[in-house]
């Protein structure tokens, strides 16, 4: 009977839990991410509170499933589209198989968009971008180059799954500008698939089979992180230096260090407090979403939307050693 | 998986409070899911809605189809973890026709051929060259995965025709989903296999005491090379419902699933020993991680919250009867 008394308890706390939120009338905005307890999210939960507030009559529901997964996140949605909320923005972990369920939640009225990572055109009514992946793709580029000599030398990438949507689209716009960074050179990519150590025996294993590279870049925040370890434990530092996009917090340490001299990153708090901005002008019937139109985003000011429904927030933001203790205090 | 412990006390059959535990066992999880439902339904003014329930079922038909097959593994004494790189196969497969141009009824042939092949290259490594089958399926786990990965890459396959979404998102009577329906008429197949005919009562017979059902007469190798078949089979047909419901394939598909699925067998309260349990069970099993899921899921319970509930139900489950057993050997002794 151990387990009976568990469910009970554990029905008794979800029921107390629902009795502190339940208030009628206010907008429901579900934020689905592609999983929990990855600071970029948090830190996008935060802005997102935060744009509740301001609005006033908004609750944001902050969820998403354990792994980054479609089947995941295809249950979270259901589960969204049971409570009757008003709009769904959502980072996909997969722009396709989201989209019969997100179908599913606009025909019973919820107001669906996606940001950081992609639905397909079908399944939602735009896209928000932190930033243009052109300029990301052109940062990353820009960083290798700050750390090397003259801006010459090799570079390897270091990336996540080979299925993440955004980080194919960030080395395609890196492949694509590379003749605009002459000398620049790379060599190759290698992925991590987000998982720590994954990532650092990917990164050890490019210091020891390219000895050239003098660079690895990782644009993603797990990658950076172990790639700055791995150059730090093979007493590397000052001979290969690691950048890409990383969280502040995270990469406190690696600035500290000296295994990384800059990284970049756009404000998630910013992200996510544009989105559900949106999403609730959405709700409200100021806009349509339509290409073209213009929404306005509380602080973030008026966001435009482009071509295929997408939008772009602001340009990436360079971290170094002189703001680098300012900004890991937020996210 | 074959190990047998001393001082073993054959549990199916034998043993009257063994017998009326495990009787007893699916009456536990009978009223631990009538609870579980209540309480979702005071909780949440959204659960008792037919739709909403019918959504939920999405959450574990698919998983208990395979649940079943791996049951009937499991009771032999054997394990196959391969079963979500094997859908993840399939549905690659399946992708790769359909973008030649392969129509509906050929796409679920060649989703579940290669589901059942895939289950006889397991059959065959394990019952042919008798090697055990956790570690055979480990490696098999990552081979079909593997392959999956090598043809798609990053890339997914889609353009499904549009009369084979029905499998996963089609209704065959109001809320009844076909996935729903399959689901229950697979319990009823596999509660007759098991239950009711001689191929069960020998897949008990091996589980218990393979070598004396060797010197029984049983073909034991022929059995457990039929069940990888039929758990490959059953694989196949959940990708058949996975990629119809998703509309897409990428190599990343069901990942995880494994787990999932041998927790939801065991939570049946088949034994991980191997020589007993029912299909009930692992029915029941079914609905109350799928009605767990779904009710913590309308209440927004973080998913880490959520298999840590998951997680303590199975560690009880696998517990208690050990707990127990021991403990009634310390009396008689």
């Amino acid at each position: 009977m151990k387990l009976l008394k568990k469910l009970a308890l554990g029905s008794a706390l979800a029921l107390a839990m629902l009795a502190s939120h339940a208030q009628a009338e206010t907008i429901k905005i579900g934020l689905v991410v592609k999983s929990l307890g990855n600071g970029f999210f948090e830190a996008a939960n935060k802005g997102a509170q935060e744009a509740a507030k301001e609005l006033g009559d908004v609750e944001v529901i902050y969820t998403g499933p354990t792994s980054t997964t479609a089947e995941g996140q295809i249950e979270v949605i259901n589960a969204l589209i049971a409570q009757n909320v008003n709009a769904i923005a959502i980072s996909a972990n997969d722009p396709d198989a989201v989209v019969p369920a997100l179908k599913k939640a606009a025909a019973r009225g919820i107001k669906v968009i996606s940001w950081d990572s992609a639905v397909a055109k079908d399944g939602r009514i735009m896209h928000l971008n932190p930033s243009s992946n052109e300029l990301i793709g052109k940062m990353c580029l820009q960083l290798a180059a700050n750390h090397l000599k003259d801006g010459k030398g090799d570079f390897a990438i270091l990336s996540a799954t080979t299925t993440s949507t955004n980080q194919n689209t960030w080395i395609e716009e890196m492949k694509k500008q590379l003749p605009n960074f002459p000398g620049l050179n790379l060599v190759t990519t290698v992925y991590g698939d987000d998982l720590s150590d994954k990532s650092y025996r990917e990164a050890q294993g490019l210091l020891t089979s390219q000895p050239n590279v003098k660079v690895i870049v990782a644009p993603t925040t797990v990658g950076v992180l172990a790639a700055s370890q791995a150059v730090a434990d093979a007493k590397k530092i000052g001979d290969v230096y690691v950048t890409g996009l990383g969280l502040p917090s995270e990469m406190a340490g690696a600035i500290k260090s000296g295994a990384t001299k800059e990284f970049a990153i756009w404000n998630p708090i910013d992200l996510g407090y544009s989105a559900t901005q949106i999403a609730y002008r959405l709700v409200k019937g100021e806009t349509d979403g339509a290409a073209g139109s213009e929404i306005a985003a509380g602080r973030m000011g008026k966001i435009k939307i482009g071509d295929n429904g997408e939008a772009a927030m602001a340009d990436p933001f360079v971290y170094d050693a002189k703001n680098i203790d300012e900004f890991s205090k937020i996210f | 998986m074959s190990a047998v412990p001393e001082k073993r006390h054959i549990p199916d059959r034998l043993g009257t409070s063994v017998t009326r535990l495990f009787a007893s066992w699916e009456a536990l999880l009978v009223a631990v899911a009538a609870v579980i439902f209540i309480a979702n339904a005071l909780a949440s003014p959204y659960f008792l809605n037919a739709w909403n329930l019918s959504d939920a079922t999405f959450n574990f038909t698919e998983k208990a189809m395979v649940a079943f097959a791996m049951a009937l593994l499991i009771i032999a004494g054997e394990i196959d973890l391969s079963v979500a790189a094997i859908i993840a196969l399939a549905s690659t497969a399946m992708g790769a026709a359909a973008q030649a141009g392969v129509g509906t009824p050929g796409l679920v042939a060649i989703g579940i051929g290669v589901g059942a092949g895939c289950g006889m290259i397991n059959g065959i490594l394990v019952a042919g060259l008798r090697l055990p089958s956790i570690v055979v399926t480990i490696g098999t786990m990552s081979l079909f995965r593997g392959i999956a990965y090598i043809v798609l890459g990053d890339k997914a396959y889609g353009g499904y025709p549009a009369s084979f979404a029905y499998f996963g998102q089609g209704y065959v009577l109001w809320v009844f989903s076909f996935e729903f329906v399959l689901f229950a008429a697979l319990a009823v197949l596999f509660a007759v296999l098991l239950h009711a005919t001689n191929f069960g009562r020998r897949v008990y017979a091996i589980g218990n005491n393979e070598f004396a059902a060797r010197f029984s007469g049983i073909h034991v190798e022929r059995i457990k090379f039929t069940l990888f078949l039929l758990t490959g089979l059953m694989a196949g047909i959940a990708a058949v419902c996975l990629t119809s419901r998703l509309g897409s394939t990428r190599p990343s598909i069901a990942q995880g699933w494994e787990l999932e699925i041998v927790t939801m067998v065991v939570l049946g309260g088949i034994s991980i020993l191997g020589g007993s349990g029912t299909i009930g069970g692992v029915v029941i099993a079914a609905f109350v991680m799928g009605l767990v899921t779904f009710g913590l899921g309308l209440l927004n319970v973080p998913g880490i919250v959520m298999s840590i509930f998951i997680g303590l139900l199975l560690i009880t489950t696998i517990t208690l009867p050990i707990i127990i057993r021991q403990f009634g050997h310390r009396k008689s002794a």
